[in-house]
């Protein structure tokens, strides 16, 4: 499929010498989804904001179904739906009524039946006579997608949907976002949990300091920054790792008394049952084990290193 | 460019439920406030004085009375309808959508002209209860009081656009609007003050509005009517070039 969202060496400067988006270039196909990762202030937020209209670029441009987002915008962001990352509803209207809002805002006429089956599908019929501030956190953010979705957009930029919500909210929202996907709604969104990306996205785009230092299939960059590493507790210090376990991506600590193992967790094997033998076979003895996924800071730090170099 | 209709409808549609949600309210304040008008001005010092120009003190402020509620309500409705969303936080709606400042001016301003063009026609028959009135020119009656209405929702959204408090949202009107329409011949000819203050009375740009509308209901005016209509017709035009400016430059809505 083509590409719906091309972004082209997009820029945004706030004056101060800050550059809060630095030439970020970017083309999203149809029916993908894509999680921008990065840390807070790490430009996530304004390469949304730009694309929604929020935020005006200093540089670059952003088309989306073709039109472009300053010359075009109308057309443009009729395609667009956004979820924004602060709950902000009217607290005294009704939730369906705030649905029909936004639809009309979009230019649409009114349809109750597509309305109703949004609200069906986001677990909010039975509450759509309720006034939003009666809902909980979680509902409130169902209804802001609702809200997104009433226009029917092609596009929907989910901003932050997990910030600030419990485990069983978290999976529900990728329950919902899911379910998009099979509707074939591109779907845009930022997240700072390496495992939601991994969860939901095709493919990961990481963000720092307003750069976009690479975009990946979600299966490749998990492979190459996915890592695990198996930390062995010994029961007496090693001098040094025996020469015939020296090719086994294991090193040792200064005081002898741990081995780290990094395997994949994808591989077929990842030779922790291998490596374990071997330690018993040589009259190594474990005291305990753990493991530790590589996590986005990691992953950073080796982007911003490479970056470096 | 074509205008988004449903985009504007969705905004004054909202507006005005937000008003029918709490219409007696909305009615109730400026009825009472009328009725108490028309007993201290009215009954209490309109007893002194027989009459103005040959028009009943009663019925002569009739017009006043209309044009100082539809100047209050319209820039309250109008300021309050564009704080709340800042304030909420639903603003963001109306930025990412596909309305421009032509289609959030029309939703917003017509809801407030049409609310307070409401409460001036109910405080108009409720005077019918108090006082005889007979409108010599009923056609230009209704366009002072759109155009009016307009002018002042306009100037109420800006207030609205401007305003970063519910403070703020409440000074102007306090301290701007109510001494401009007290001053501005509301309860008097501007013609019965010395011949100085009537000269700065007409510095006051309501002076022209309120002196129109009385033209229209008994045929007299401080100011001529076409200097009126120019008045008013300036206002408009120099709030809407205020508005663009605002949506443009995004100055206290993209902050």
């Amino acid at each position: 499929m083509g590409a719906i969202i091309d972004i082209d060496h997009l820029s945004k400067d706030y004056g101060s010498g800050t550059k809060a988006l630095d030439d970020v270039t970017l083309s999203i196909d149809e029916g993908e989804i894509i999680a921008l990762l990065g840390p807070n202030g790490a430009g996530k937020t304004t390469l949304i904001s730009i694309i929604c209209g929020l935020v005006t670029p200093t540089g670059g441009t952003v088309r989306v179904g073709g039109h472009d987002i300053r010359t075009d915008w109308r057309a443009a962001r009729r395609l667009i739906g956004l979820v924004p990352q602060e709950i902000a509803l009217e607290p005294f209207e009704k939730v369906i009524n705030c649905v029909r809002f936004t639809r009309g805002l979009y230019g649409m006429p009114a349809d109750d039946a597509y309305i109703e089956r949004v609200l069906r599908s986001l677990s909010l019929w039975d509450k759509r006579d309720a006034a939003t501030r009666e809902l909980s956190g979680g509902m409130k953010r169902r209804v802001l997608i609702a809200k997104a979705l009433s226009h029917q957009p092609k596009v929907l930029f989910l901003d932050e949907p997990t910030a600030g919500v419990d485990v069983a909210l978290r999976r529900e929202m990728w329950q919902v976002v899911g379910d998009l996907r099979r509707e074939g709604v591109t779907i845009i969104l930022t997240t700072h949990y390496l495992e939601e990306a991994e969860e939901m996205a095709d493919r990961i785009g990481v963000i720092a300091k307003g750069r976009l230092l690479l975009v990946k299939p979600t299966a490749q960059l998990m492979g190459e920054f996915g890592k695990k590493t198996l930390s062995i507790e010994l029961d007496a210090p090693l001098a040094a790792i025996p020469d015939d376990l020296a090719g086994r991506a294991l090193t040792l600590s200064d005081d002898g008394r741990r081995l780290a193992f990094d395997y994949d967790t994808r591989a077929e094997r990842t030779g922790i049952a291998r490596l374990l033998g071997d330690l018993a076979a040589r009259g190594i003895t474990v005291r305990d084990v753990s493991t530790r996924q590589s996590s986005l800071e990691d992953v950073f730090l080796s982007l911003v290193s490479e970056d470096a170099a | 460019m074509s205008i988004n209709w449903h985009g504007v409808w969705a905004i004054f549609h909202h507006e005005m439920m937000r008003f029918f949600r709490t219409i007696w309210q909305s009615l109730a304040s400026p009825v009472l406030s009328t009725v108490l008008y028309f007993v201290v001005f009215g009954a209490a010092i309109g007893g002194r004085i027989q009459s103005v120009e040959g028009v009943e003190y009663a019925a002569f402020i009739v017009p006043g009375l209309m044009m100082l509620t539809v100047l209050q309500q319209a820039v309250s409705n109008a300021s309050f309808g564009i704080y709340f969303p800042k304030f909420s936080g639903t603003i963001y709606e109306y930025l990412v959508s596909p309305v421009g400042w032509i289609e959030v001016t029309m939703g917003f301003v017509g809801a407030a002209a049409v609310k307070s063009i409401m409460i001036a026609l109910v405080i108009l028959v409720t005077s019918f209860v108090f006082v005889g009135v007979h409108i010599l020119h009923p056609v230009w009656m209704v366009a002072f009081l759109v155009l009016s209405s307009v002018g002042f929702s306009l100037l109420g959204f800006i207030i609205g656009l401007w305003a970063k408090s519910f403070e703020q949202l409440q000074i102007v009107p306090m301290m701007i609007i109510m001494p401009l329409v007290f001053l501005g011949g509301a309860f008097y000819s501007a013609s019965m003050l010395p011949p100085f203050w009537e000269g700065v009375a007409k510095l006051n740009p309501v002076l022209y509005l309120i002196s129109g509308f009385r033209w229209s209901f008994f045929g007299l005016a401080d100011v001529p009517v076409g200097v009126s209509l120019v008045a008013v017709a300036i206002m408009v035009v120099v709030c809407l070039a205020i508005i663009r400016w605002i949506f443009a430059t995004g100055w206290r809505l993209r902050e």
